[in-house]
Order: structure tokens, then sequence, then C-alpha cells
């Protein structure tokens, strides 16, 4: 009888440790699938372009032939816009956020306001494209500028950096606050010494996810008018420009511009098979920038997670 | 004391005002697809003649979209793959938005097959109308239904997307009626997603410009179109758009200049490059360029401000080069 219990015992302990094994086992094949799609996405992209992969092809604007053809105009276009949507989108934000979780009173409106918020995240991204094109571009004459395309892309992030605020805001203990105001602290000085300083990194996770999003958006950018041609830079902030005039701090917001999906979207769209080799560099160039950006998140996250001290 | 966070104020708000100034010499311009090749080449060309003095742009809005803000008197140029319409040379007037007309190129619309398809040597009109026509939908999905000589086999459709102006004029030469097609073919505005689609399927058929298919000549076949003057079987080719027998697939392409942007001496400059290198530069992107007479004739308009259409709003089929420069010439 004995004898048999163990028996049963090993027996039953090597059936949970098979089935251990085997979702240990699923779980990697999962994640390969994964891997191997995002693998075999980038080594396409690496081989087909690797050719175009040079200084020139970041130094040199767009041109009808595809071997001088360049990116110069798309990234640092997208990278002002990337600017101007963090310069906008970061402070409403955690503004926001902070509101709803520090100081609004838990009623119906603010319930109503939280649902439409997480609505707002799940909003085609062409809807704010076309909001866009009717405030920013006409009714507060922004026109066809970096400003309008950051705004608009500072709108479509501004749901993920609300919600990402009041997650990380959620994250810090009661006693913090309870501290700080058992101090004689304001609200507002516990929000600014302990609060804000303490989300910051999840705060920043959640903004970099919504520019990871927004740097690779396409048709809201197309509806307010981005170009598909354009061979000079915005000025750049006190330079002398053509006509010999100085250009002010911000006269750059105010340019025309083009971003790298644009760009990479006309060079498929073109009738000569050589510009997909454009197309590939482009993409792995503008994957190249999504992870940059994830690292730099990464790094600061781990610098600000340091001095943090409870 | 010292204040950096004013001064940067200051400084934004001088920057404001000097916003308008730095916009003013840009030349924009915007509208078709499949004009933007050749603009594109005269932009580039032109930017570099000047030493980038003189900025450019080029948009990609389709041909209506560019008549839309060419009409709200956002662009200097709008690249157009049609005449404009009535309804936009309304919409331009009521914005005090005067324009003068300039063909540019001729494009020849191209109907390709797969180069296995061994059935099918030549496109007539009435045949292309039974494939395409609006009452082909559903009904009409296999080739011998076209022509009891044809296989028994799927047809598969590809053709461009119904904003663009290559949509219109397909329509309006083979069914009659322009934006007048079946439903349920595979559309897309890019036409690299048809030549893959062709290039893959015995059974498929297509049409775009003529570009697209000189790119791509290796992976598909051409239909030599029956003109219905003739009655002969005639390739698409620079010749047989050049001598008129590509018919009735052959279409002018215009750019149109707002007749106010002319005052400005860079917009000027740039349609009288655009015009001396045309020709040249309309070739090398695979395009048919006008006669010599026909550019010239654009400047002699320009220079005499000739204001308006010679088209009188309707998209026309069958127009030949020889014709266009006729009514040109009249103006």
């Amino acid at each position: 009888m004995q004898a048999m219990d163990t028996q049963q015992t090993r027996a039953l302990i090597a059936r949970g440790k098979l089935k251990d094994t085997l979702f240990a086992a699923l779980g990697i094949i999962c994640l390969g699938i994964g891997l191997l799609v995002i693998f075999a996405l980038v080594a396409d992209m690496v081989i087909k372009g690797s050719e175009r992969l040079n200084l020139d092809f970041f130094m040199n604007f767009a041109s009808r032939r595809a071997a001088q053809a360049g990116i110069l105009s798309a990234w640092v276009g997208s990278l002002l816009v990337m600017l101007v949507t963090a310069a906008a989108a970061v402070p409403l934000g955690v503004a926001a956020g902070l509101y709803l979780e520090e100081y609004a009173r838990r009623n119906l409106i603010t319930e109503i306001i939280e649902i439409n918020i997480t609505n707002l995240a799940a909003v085609p991204s062409i809807v704010y494209g076309l909001l866009a094109l009717g405030i920013f571009v006409y009714t507060f004459g922004f026109g066809q500028s970096i400003l309008s395309a950051g705004l608009t892309l500072a709108l479509l992030i501004l749901p993920i950096v609300i919600v990402a605020t009041r997650e990380a805001i959620r994250a810090i203990p009661a006693m913090i606050r309870e501290g700080s105001m058992a101090v004689g602290a304001t609200r507002w000085q516990t929000c600014r010494y302990h609060i804000v300083p303490y989300a910051m990194p999840g705060i920043l996770t959640g903004v970099i996810i919504g520019m990871a999003r927004a740097i690779g958006e396409t048709a809201p950018i197309i509806t307010i008018g981005a170009l598909t041609f354009i061979a000079f830079l915005p000025p750049a902030p006190l330079t002398t420009m053509n006509d010999g005039a100085t250009a002010g701090l911000f006269d750059w917001v105010m340019s025309p511009f083009t971003v790298m999906p644009i760009q990479i979207f006309n060079w498929t769209s073109r009738p000569d098979p050589a510009f997909e080799v454009n197309a590939a560099a482009a993409g792995f160039v503008l994957m190249a920038m999504v992870l940059t950006m994830n690292g730099v998140a990464i790094w600061l996250r781990y610098r600000l997670r340091k001095n943090i001290k409870w | 004391m010292f204040n950096p966070s004013k001064l940067a104020l200051a400084l934004a708000g001088v920057s404001l005002f000097a916003a308008g100034a730095a916009q003013a010499q840009v030349i924009k311009i915007d509208g078709s697809s499949t004009v933007y090749p050749i603009t594109e080449a005269v932009a580039e060309e032109f930017q570099k003649a000047k030493k980038n003095a003189i900025k450019v742009t080029v948009g990609i809005s389709g041909t209506g979209g560019g008549f839309k803000k060419f009409c709200r008197g956002e662009t200097d140029f709008s690249n157009a793959s049609r005449p404009i319409t009535a309804k936009e040379m309304e919409d331009c007037k009521a914005a005090g938005v005067e324009y003068i007309e300039m063909p540019v190129a001729f494009d020849a619309l191209t109907v390709v097959i797969n180069p296995k398809n061994t059935f099918l040597k030549e496109g007539k009109v009435d045949e292309l109308k039974k494939m395409w026509e609006p009452a082909a939908q559903g009904q009409i999905t296999k080739w011998n239904q076209i022509n009891p000589a044809y296989p028994d086999a799927p047809l598969k459709l590809f053709g461009a997307g119904a904003d663009s102006g290559t949509f219109e004029y397909f329509t309006e030469a083979i069914v009659g009626k322009a934006k007048s097609s079946r439903g349920d073919y595979t559309a897309s505005e890019d036409d690299n997603v048809l030549v893959q689609g062709v290039s893959r399927d015995v059974n498929a058929v297509g049409y775009f410009g003529y570009a697209y298919y000189a790119e791509n000549a290796g992976k598909l076949k051409a239909l030599p179109i029956v003109n219905p003057k003739t009655g002969k079987a005639v390739e698409p080719s620079a010749a047989n758009v050049e001598n008129g027998s590509y018919q009735p697939l052959s279409r002018p392409i215009f750019v149109y200049v707002k007749a106010k942007s002319l005052e400005k001496p860079e917009v000027k400059e740039f349609v009288e490059f655009y015009m001396k290198h045309g020709a040249k530069l309309t070739k090398e992107v695979k395009y048919v360029p006008l006669p010599a007479a026909a550019y010239t004739g654009n400047l002699e308009h320009v220079a005499k401000k000739k204001i308006g259409t010679v088209f009188g709003g309707k998209n026309e089929v069958g127009i030949t080069i020889e014709d266009l420069m006729k009514r040109e010439a009249k103006m």
C-alpha cells in the first residue's frame, strides 16, 4: 500500500514536470515565431537594402534616379516632427494624467472622461488626420507644416501618455503621499517632489511607446499634406537663408516637410524596381530609429530608477 | 537679473513673424501621381541649376485632390492626368484663381496580361468593355463568357483605384462613361500592386500608365489595342502615340499654373525651365514628349496670359497629339 502511494506520487510529479516542460517548449516556440518573423523582416530589408546603406544615402535628397536618391529630408523631417510631438504630448499628457489621479474627484464626469480617453487610443489614425486638417491646417492657419504634423501626432499619442502616466502614478505606494502630506506639504509640493519624479520611469516608457507608434504613422501625415518631393531642409535656427534674412529660432516649425514612412511609401509605388532597394534600406533605417528610441527609454528608465530610494 | 527663458520667448515671438516671409520663396506643386515623375524630374534639375536658391516641393494628392488645393489658392502648380472639370473650374472661379493650362506629355494607358497568356492576341474595345462595364459585376467571371474562343478559365481583373485620373480615363474610353466600372476587381492606387498581381496570374488582365509597363516589361505583356477607326491592332509605344494610331487609350497630361503666381520671378523661371527641358526629362521617365512646338506654345500662352482650358470642362477620349496642338494653337 505504502509502496503504491510513493509510486503514484512519483507518477504525479513526473506528469506535472512533463506538462511544465511542454508548456515551456510551447512558450519558446511562440516566442521563436515572433522573433523569427521580425528577424526575417529585418534580414530581408538589410539584404535588399545593404548596397544603399552608406553615408550618401543619409545625406542626399530624394531623386528620380534610384542610385542617387537619399533620405536626408525624410529623416530630418521625422526627427523634427517627433520633437514637436514630444514637446506637445508630454506636458499635456502628464498634466492630464496627474490631474485625473491626484486632483480629480471620483464622480460620473471623471468616469466618463476616463472611458473616453481609453476609447481615444483606439480611434484610427486617419481620423486624427482629418481632424487636424480642419483644425490645425485651416482654422489655426498652421498650413502644411512640421507644426501641424507634430501636433497631429501629439493628439494621436496623448491617450497613450495619459494612460501610462496614470498607471505609473498608481504604482506609487499611498504611504509616500501620506508621508509627504504629514510633514505639511501641499498637494502641489507632493506632486512636484514625489509623485512626478517617482512616476517618471513609467511615464517615459509610455511616451516612448507612443512616439514609436507616431514615427511610423503615414495616414494622418498624408492627410494634412506632407510632401513627396522636397529637396531642402527646414531653416536651422539663426542661420542665414537664401534671401539673406536670418532664420528665427522657430522658423523650422512652419516649414514644409516629408517623413520616413512617406518616403518609403513613395519608393515602393514607383515604376522603376530599383527604388525597392531604397525602400528596403529606408525601412531598415526607420526600424533602427525606433530601436534607438526604445534603447534610450530603457537607459533613461534605468538611470531614473536608481535615484528612487524606497 | 538676466532671464534666459524670457529671451527665448521673445525670440520665439520674433521668429513667428519671420515665418511668413520664409515661406514665400517656395514653389508649391501638388496633384496627380501620373504626372509626378515628370514634375519631380524637372524640380530636381531646376533646383540643381539654381544651386538650391529656389525651393520647389511636389506632393501627390491625385488629380482631384491637387485641383482642390489649387482652387483654394494653396499651390502654384497643379499636376493633372486629365483636363480640369467643369466643377473644378467653378471652384477656381469662386476663389478667384485663374490658371493657364499646359499640356506637357502624352501617356499610353497600357492593358497588360501575363506573358504566359497565349490566347489573347489583341484587345478590342468591345471585349474590354464586356470585362469592365458595371453590368459585368458578378456575371462575367470566365474568359469564355467574353469570347467563346477563349478558354474556360477564371477572369482576374486588376485596375486603378476609383480616385485616380487613370480610372476616370480608362472607364470613359472603354465603357463610355467616366467612373462607370464594375467594382469586383482588385483595385489599387499603387500600380506596383497591379504589376505583381498580373505577373503572378496567367488569367489576369490589368491596366495602368505606360511607365509601369516599360519598367516591368520582362514580367508583363502589353496588349495591342485595336484602333476602332482603322481596325488595326496597335502596340503601345512612343512612336504609336506620336503618330496617333494608339487609340483610344492615349491621353494628354497637364500642368496647370496659377496666373497670379506667374508674377513671381521664380515661378516664371520654373515654367521656362519646364518647357525648355520638359521633352528630354519626359522621355527619361518613360512618357511620350510633345513636339517642340507644344512647349513653345505653352510659353506663348504664359507670356500672353491665355487663361483657361481648351477642353471646356470635359474629359475627351481619343485626342491625338495633332488634335491637341491644333486646339492649343487656336486658343
